[in-house]
């Protein structure tokens, strides 16, 4: 009995003595005045705080990763998807628009004209769907933990990627099928890339923004995509437009930019889109900066409303 | 001051809840409603402006002029009933939401911990979760990589890590969170009601895990129910009541007051017009704070507007729960003449588990009149019997007395 009690006693003494044993180190101390953060309400237009969403960057990539992770999870065809949606589109056009309505395709064969645009397009509009509702579906974690809310919306423009290089594989294909060589305007494509990813992000920071409060949106985005995709030359060419001015004024829409651009760098077409490329990518900045500054003001609402 | 890990100042959260729907009262009210609500959502929307939505125009302080401060390494506790602003407070703290009014300075690195296992996804593996929520939490890559072993063997889940999270079941997820959410190392930690977290081993475990951070110097602010979970950690503790500050101290008796419910007023006296009762107090030191084992006194004036012949008095003892612990009573045969009295009522030691308790003292005419009797006058008094003691609240019963255990070990034949 009493050396029971002993023993107790010595095990007591032990785990008192092991946090010594083990000191805490002083730099929190140091470290303490360097972390200042003042919590107040933020009224009116507030900072993009850039800064903090770079410290963030391994949310961001995690995040991403695991939407393309779970993307094809528990589906038949898995990856197979991001082709489909691009080829079976084209099989369509090239069908309807291409054979029976005899649409000019810039001289080149029709089947490969408009994937060279419908792969960008899928990226671009799956990357503005999937950023409008990202918020909305990230409410348990809005709810729960702070970050830069941003994050959400960007993670899941970047996971798009994925699926646009695999398109672009099959874009690769058919070019060499049609023996089509790309000329070295090549170099151009991931400034084109980033043109499409800074309008999808544009346009989903201002969807999502206002998707936390209206769920309106969620039934506006096909009908959008829809709109936005007959009105950039996809099906058609945007030399139909022979006035010069309306032509690069039809750049006002980003992706018209992004979708000639891509014709011209890898198929050659003969449109040069120098002035439309200009006008496209100031949308496509104007669309970022506007969306940025709205998320970020309506911001501090996620919260508590989504 | 430089110690000072968060400092809050004047604090206040106004959240616009649904009000009451306006009746229409014409037709055409609904329809130009009906038809101007769009524009008008949508202009608010364009402005910036929330809860545009519902129309929401009810308004609720959930927080209000709230301050205190805590300094580095200090453990404090967070207590209330539901809906007095505990998790709006944290929720400002961890800039999950930002105040309406007043600010907070925070000294450090905040992480918080409002929920186990933010963020986990059903199809991924539980190894895939840890790196997800240890990133959603705060922690960098190489830190999860560092911690990665020490959190499996915490949630206890080494053979099924890598089997996606929606076949776990449902303790097992919860296990998996806590053990990341149990490694975070920041300078400040917030954490609300997340101990309740699988069965009662792992819960121990938690709080271990729980003391252990509070012990190693780091700062933590800790919103909970569970008292003795709070007494166990917690050296001072908050207690919010309607979004509002109304104690900041001691735990013991951020405690007992959280459990009277009232900060100041501990007796509540309804009179009838003929007599009141008045200037009550209890115990040695009339706080209404008694020991388990000490017997005390009751002591009150009655006040009478008029004679009164024949009364009975009653004393009727109520538990938390509102159950009847011991319903007392005396007749008196004497006229109580017009005036003050000094009523004194000693009783022995009663050994009630500690708790609060409504003491309810009654006064009635004794006629033999059928019918119901009349109260004169009555009073209930909110109590602390029995002084907190941890070993009590381990004990199940009603009652906790001292008593002699006399075993004969000498066998008989």
């Amino acid at each position: 009995m009493d050396s029971e009690i002993v023993q107790d006693l010595m095990t007591e003494v032990i785990v008192e003595e092991q946090p010594e044993a083990v000191p805490t180190p002083a730099p929190r101390a140091e470290l303490a005045p360097a972390y200042h953060l003042r919590i107040e309400p933020s009224r009116g237009w507030v900072s993009l705080k850039l800064r903090e969403l770079w410290e963030y960057r391994e949310l961001l990539y995690f995040l991403t990763w695991r939407d393309v992770k779970v993307r094809y999870k528990q589906t038949v065809l898995g990856a197979a998807w991001a082709i489909i949606q691009p080829l079976m589109t084209m099989v369509v056009f090239s069908l309807f628009f291409g054979n029976l309505a005899k649409i000019p395709s810039d001289g080149i064969p029709y089947p490969i004209f408009s994937y060279a645009a419908l792969v960008p397009w899928t990226f671009f509009a799956n990357g503005m769907g999937q950023s409008s509702n990202s918020l909305v579906g990230a409410a348990n974690l809005i709810k729960k933990i702070y970050f830069p809310r941003l994050v959400i919306p960007i993670s899941s423009v970047i996971s798009g990627v994925v699926d646009f290089a695999l398109a672009f594989v099959v874009l690769l294909g058919m070019m060499l099928a049609y023996g089509i060589v790309p000329t070295l305007n090549v170099v151009f494509l991931p400034f084109l890339l980033l043109l499409a990813f800074v309008t999808a992000l544009g346009v989903g920071m201002w969807l999502s923004a206002m998707n936390v409060q209206f769920r309106d949106v969620r039934y506006i985005i096909p009908f959008l995509t829809q709109f936005w995709m007959f009105a950039t030359p996809i099906a058609y060419p945007s030399s139909l437009i022979e006035n010069d001015l309306l032509r690069t004024l039809y750049g006002l829409n980003p992706m018209t930019g992004v979708v000639e651009g891509f014709r011209w760098a890898l198929l050659d077409t003969d449109t040069a889109p120098g002035p439309i490329l200009l006008v496209s990518t100031l949308a496509a900045i104007g669309l970022l900066v506007s969306g940025a500054y709205y998320f970020r003001r309506m911001e501090k609402t996620f919260a508590d409303v989504v | 001051m430089s110690n000072v890990a968060v400092r809050v100042e004047n604090l206040g959260k106004l959240y616009r809840i649904g009000g009451k729907q306006e009746r229409y009262r014409t037709l055409r009210d609904t329809l130009t409603d009906a038809f101007a609500a769009p524009f008008r959502r949508a202009s608010s929307l364009l402005r910036g402006q929330a809860y545009g939505a519902a129309g929401l125009r009810e308004e609720i302080w959930a927080l209000k002029d709230v301050s205190f401060e805590v300094r580095h390494g200090e453990v404090v506790g967070i207590i209330g009933r539901n809906g007095a602003g505990k998790s709006t407070l944290l929720k400002i703290l961890s800039r999950i939401t930002e105040p309406t009014e007043g600010y907070a300075d925070v000294y450090g690195r905040v992480g918080s911990l409002l929920e186990v296992g933010t963020g986990f996804h059903p199809e991924l593996t539980g190894r895939e979760n840890v790196y997800l929520n240890g990133a959603i939490l705060g922690m960098s890559r190489e830190e999860i990589d560092r911690k990665f072993d020490e959190i499996v063997a915490f949630a206890e889940i080494e053979r099924f890590i890598d089997t996606p999270v929606k076949h776990y079941s449902s303790g097992m997820g919860l296990r998996l969170g806590f053990a990341v959410a149990a490694h975070l190392e920041p300078e400040i930690l917030v954490v609300d009601e997340v101990l309740a977290v699988g069965d009662a081993q792992f819960q121990k475990k938690c709080l271990g895990k729980m003391s252990d951070v509070a012990g190693e110097g780091r700062t933590v602010l800790f919103v909970s129910h569970n008292m003795a979970a709070v007494r166990n950690l917690c050296e001072k503790t908050a207690l919010l009541e309607g979004g509002l500050l109304s104690f900041l101290g001691e735990t013991s008796l951020a405690i007992h007051k959280y459990q009277l419910g009232l900060s100041d007023s501990q007796s509540q006296a309804t009179s009838y017009g003929v007599a009141e009762f008045t200037n009550v107090s209890i115990g040695k030191n009339g706080n209404g704070t008694v020991e388990l084992d000490e017997s005390f006194e009751v002591r009150c004036l009655l006040n009478c507007h008029a004679d009164i012949e024949m009364f009975r008095l009653y004393c009727i003892i109520r538990d938390g729960n509102g159950e009847v612990v011991a319903h007392l009573f005396r007749r008196h045969l004497e006229i109580l003449k017009r005036g003050a009295h000094s009523l004194r009522i000693q009783f022995p030691p009663l050994w009630l588990r500690p708790g609060v308790y409504d003491l309810h003292f009654k006064l009635i005419p004794d006629s033999l009149q059928i019918g119901p009797r009349r109260i004169l006058s009555e009073i209930h008094i909110l109590s602390v019997l029995g002084k907190e003691d941890l070993q009590a609240e381990l004990c199940l019963g009603k009652l906790i007395p001292t008593v002699q255990w006399r075993i004969d070990f000498h066998a008989r034949e």
